[in-house]
């Protein structure tokens, strides 16, 4: 969508990331997703009276992993309290930090050439999940609520950038990067559908030259096609206040998928005073040069560089093959097809693969080895296996691992020797003389008629590329 | 009657069981309690367990530890499992926490007894346990008086025999002023020497836990019980507890005792005397006595009434009726937290809430949170350089003798002065000490408080034990 001649949108985003850690931020529990309710919680994390925070040295790991990904500084930092009442909440206040976050400064590069700034990239806990029953089904008008405090004490990081971004394409751009960045530096699994990545969106309007708008902030968006949406339809929304003469009140403002809309949480003069101050039952966090480095040195390649490594190996790359690209590193397996072209796999093959069959089975992928992926290929590249055979062993590999070769023999998988593929080619010519004459005459579409025929006498077990071979070999 | 460790060497040595002790504990508490309301739980079962089992590890041959079967009062803010925990508040009736303080397991661990909750100003915010939503506690030496607070209940529990040693805590002199009003020996330890876990936060950056005890080495025995290092606590010192009780008879030869002249200037004069016959009695023990002011030590008070209940303000959000105790109905989430809250809550932790939140509101901060965190930071500094010059200071610990009941409750600024010496300890996260010295012109005990700098117990210790000696008390 572009806005109406003569304005401007500007965004910035705030993301905020759970941690993949084993426990929560300032208890022993499990940080899991999907437990029944309330099974992993303990007075620390239910807030009860007594009860004391530790921090867990591990979600400073990955804040620190995060914000060296985004070039921040890392500096020695406080908590702090934001005080408020909220009943998945178990403290009433949340412990986030304030004015000295651990990591401050930045930028993230986007594929399209833009960089946008990183403001900040700071700790802080979650809370619990509500369900509202009954009535509106929101917390005003429900008839009961429910609360599972599981989530209640996740580490979180919240990255904050500035206000940088020009368009919902951007918006997008930037979401889905930092999102390569955060599942490569382990910090994230990056499952926005489970909620652990969630993104508020700072939207305003301006002639284009104008001190900022007046912004509104659309909380919790769960997708990156919520976060286009709704950018798109609240500046489409602003536009229209101010061309209609009336101005942008600054709010906070709900994101309702079904409707495409936004709508209006709560106004500024309803904002909430959260009156900060120091978390007195935490001590001051000093990440000190060793650990820096101790992080530093952990840290693998980020997407846009992992990208550019196998663009290199392209020679000139396609459209298509760039999309695999995108998929193959933003799945992580982009290793695995740098090792396949390195064995002399053709890319197109290793990317389509990888970013096909591995992608549908990509929670599996730790049963597939190198190894195995390699040798899955050779044999479809070397006409041993047919595509579709390929694929097949591919997906039992990611299911139960084992050796391809094994698998395409227990399958029934024996290829099509060379001389009975010559004899069903020359019957197939035979009983298509109109077809095979076109063939010959130069009309390549006929290629695909001649090995669909092929592939229907041989139930698949034929390789295309051999059918190709042995019909130019009779033109 | 005998003292902790008596009890302890004889629980251990056979001459007598820790069930023995325990009854003889019941029975006193049971003769007194109607009359003074110092216990708002008595842990019967809980005792005669804990009894039992100190009693089956002596017959087995096991090293008990230094409490071995000494019965102990606990303050209602120490969360024990099982074991109703108010803090003296309606809005925590009946709740009864699944996990204990680290200072119950280690009481446990050295053979100790708890034998219940004792009352004390609600969440601690009073210094006459007459705020408690469960009535005033009595002083057991004039019971028209109050024990002092907000510990009054475990000093009362210890000045009227039902146990020999409790536990109180301390934020601006909560265990000092009620071991003054009560006659008997208390200490507020260094900042992070005994961990706070399971402690109900009143304001976390000056709360401490700290014993109360007939004389000084049962306070250095229950004191080094309870403190060392804990993981749990954030801000617990990283050292393991230190010696205490070996160096009680240290005495004072050749230290340099600092009289500050403001922390008992405006005291009564029988205080005030007291203070001065102290200073006679540490000279005679071979301390050097210098003669210091400490001018800004006035700022401490309104500081700590800016901190404390901003601090407060947040760590009693969570009482919102969602989760455990008091819930008060109504019709959305919003009213029942305010319709719960206004019930649970009394008027002193109301009016605290209230300073407090209005001290870290947008527009008032850097006027007043932010002004009162500078002040804390001259204070420190003006601790600091008191100690170059003196290794420990002397004064008053509170500015009378155990007031009426009733007395101040009309005018908190009036109650508030009543903690004027002990405030500026907690601010600079430092230890002190309350010891009894002498009587008043009624025949009530007068407190003395010794002060130094983080970690000087044992110094602040053998110089009570010499005050101890020197008022005939041992």
């Amino acid at each position: 969508m572009t806005l109406p001649d003569g304005w401007e949108l500007v965004v910035g985003l705030e993301v905020h990331t759970e941690l993949k850690t084993t426990t929560k931020m300032f208890c022993g529990c499990a940080n899991a997703f999907g437990s029944e309710a309330n099974t992993n919680v303990c007075p620390v994390c239910l807030g009860l009276p007594g009860s004391l925070p530790v921090l867990n040295v591990h979600a400073v790991d990955l804040a620190m992993a995060i914000g060296l990904a985004l070039h921040s500084t890392i500096a020695s930092s406080t908590f702090h309290r934001k005080n408020y009442f909220y009943p998945d909440m178990p403290k009433d206040f949340q412990i986030s930090q304030y004015d000295l976050p651990i990591n401050s400064g930045g930028y993230l590069d986007l594929p399209d050439g833009s960089r946008v700034t990183i403001e900040r990239a700071h700790l802080e806990e979650d809370t619990g999940k509500s369900t509202h029953l009954g009535g509106s089904g929101r917390i005003h008008g429900a008839e009961r609520s429910l609360v599972d405090y599981n989530r209640s004490g996740v580490p979180l990081v919240e990255i904050v950038s500035g206000p940088d971004i020009r368009s919902s394409d951007q918006a997008r751009a930037y979401a889905s990067e930092l999102r390569g960045i955060l599942i490569a530096t382990g910090a994230s699994d990056g499952r926005m559908e489970e909620g652990s990545m969630r993104i508020d969106a700072n939207v305003s309007v301006r002639h284009p030259g104008d001190p900022l708008g007046t912004r509104c902030e659309i909380k919790n968006l769960n997708s990156l096609r919520s976060l286009h949406r709704a950018i798109d339809y609240e500046a489409q929304r602003q536009v229209e206040l101010l061309e209609g003469g009336a101005t942008v009140r600054q709010e906070t403002r709900h994101w309702d998928e079904n409707l495409g809309e936004t709508s209006t949480m709560r106004t500024k003069e309803e904002a909430e005073d959260y009156r900060y101050f120091r978390e007195p039952d935490l001590v001051d966090l000093i990440p000190d040069a060793a650990w820096q480095e101790r992080i530093g040195a952990g840290l693998g390649a980020m997407p846009a560089e992992r990208r550019a490594t196998l663009v290199a190996r392209l020679t000139s790359p396609t459209s298509a093959q760039l999309d695999a690209l995108d998929v193959v590193v933003d799945l992580g397996v982009d290793e695995l097809v740098l090792a396949a072209i390195d064995a002399n796999i053709d890319p197109s093959l290793a990317l389509a693969r990888a970013a096909n069959e591995l992608a549908a089975a990509i929670d599996d992928v730790a049963n597939l080895t190198e190894g195995a992926f390699i040798a899955t290929l050779a044999m479809e590249q070397g006409g041993e296996l047919s595509a579709t055979q390929a694929k097949t062993v591919l997906l039992e590999l990611l299911a139960n691992g084992g050796d391809p070769r094994a698998i395409a023999a227990a399958k029934g998988f024996e290829q099509l020797s060379v001389d009975s593929l010559d004899e069903t080619v020359a019957d197939l010519i035979a009983h298509f003389p109109d077809e095979w004459v076109r063939y010959r005459e130069g009309d390549e579409k006929l290629a695909q008629f001649f090995i669909g025929q092929v592939m229907k006498l041989t139930k698949g077990q034929a390789n295309g590329k051999a059918v190709i071979d042995q019909l130019q070999r009779r033109r | 009657m005998k003292s902790a460790r008596d009890i302890a060497r004889d629980v251990r040595n056979g001459t007598t069981t820790a069930e023995h002790e325990l009854a003889s504990s019941l029975a006193a508490i049971h003769a007194k309690n109607d009359e003074l309301n110092v216990f708002l739980f008595v842990d019967e079962e809980g005792a005669l367990d804990a009894a039992r089992r100190v009693d089956a590890r002596v017959a087995r041959g096991d090293d008990v530890g230094a409490l071995a079967g000494v019965p102990i009062a606990l303050k209602d803010n120490l969360c024990q499992v099982g074991v109703p925990t108010t803090a003296g508040s309606r809005i925590l009736k009946g709740w009864r926490p699944p996990y204990n303080a680290t200072v119950i397991d280690r009481l446990l661990d050295a053979g100790a007894v708890p034998m219940g909750k004792t009352n004390m100003d609600e969440f601690a915010m009073g210094s006459s346990t007459e705020t408690s939503a469960y009535g005033a506690t009595r002083n057991p030496l004039d019971t028209s008086r109050v024990p002092g607070g907000s510990s009054g209940g475990s000093a009362s529990a210890v000045a009227a025999d039902m146990t020999t040693i409790s536990l109180g805590s301390d934020t601006g002199g909560s265990i000092r002023q009620p071991a003054a009003f009560c006659g008997l020996v208390g200490v507020k330890p260094t900042y992070g020497l005994v961990s706070r876990y399971g402690l109900i936060a009143f304001a976390s950056s000056l709360d401490q836990i700290g014993p109360f005890a007939k004389n000084v080495a049962d306070a250095a025995t229950l004191l080094e019980t309870i403190a060392g290092h804990d993981p749990m606590d954030s801000t617990s010192l990283p050292e393991p507890a230190p010696s205490l009780v070996r160096h009680v008879d240290d005495g004072v030869a050749g230290q340099r005792v600092g009289v500050v002249r403001e922390l008992f200037e405006g005291a009564d004069g029988e205080v005030v005397a007291e203070v001065e016959r102290a200073t006679a009695a540490l000279r005679d023990a071979g301390a050097t006595i210098v003669e210091l002011s400490l001018p800004e030590l006035h700022l401490g008070l309104s500081a700590y009434y800016l901190i404390a209940p901003a601090e407060a303000s947040s760590n009693l959000a969570r009482y919102d009726g969602v989760r455990y105790g008091l819930r008060v109905d109504a019709d959305d989430v919003a009213a029942m937290n305010e319709a719960t809250r206004t019930a649970g809550f009394g008027a002193e932790v109301k009016r605290r809430i209230m300073l407090g939140t209005y001290a870290l509101s947008a527009g008032y901060y850097d006027a007043y949170y932010g002004q009162a965190l500078k002040v804390r930071t001259q204070l420190i500094d003006v601790f600091r350089r008191a100690y170059q010059e003196a290794d420990l200071l002397l004064g008053a610990t509170a500015p009378s003798v155990a007031f009426s009941i009733g007395e101040k409750t009309a005018n908190p600024l009036a109650m508030y002065l009543s903690d004027v010496f002990t405030i500026p300890t907690n601010l600079a996260g430092d230890a002190a000490v309350s010891v009894p010295f002498g009587v008043g012109d009624t025949g009530l005990p007068v407190g003395v408080q010794l002060l130094g700098p983080g970690r000087s117990e044992a110094r602040l210790l053998a110089a009570a034990r010499v005050l101890e000696v020197a008022d005939g008390r041992s």
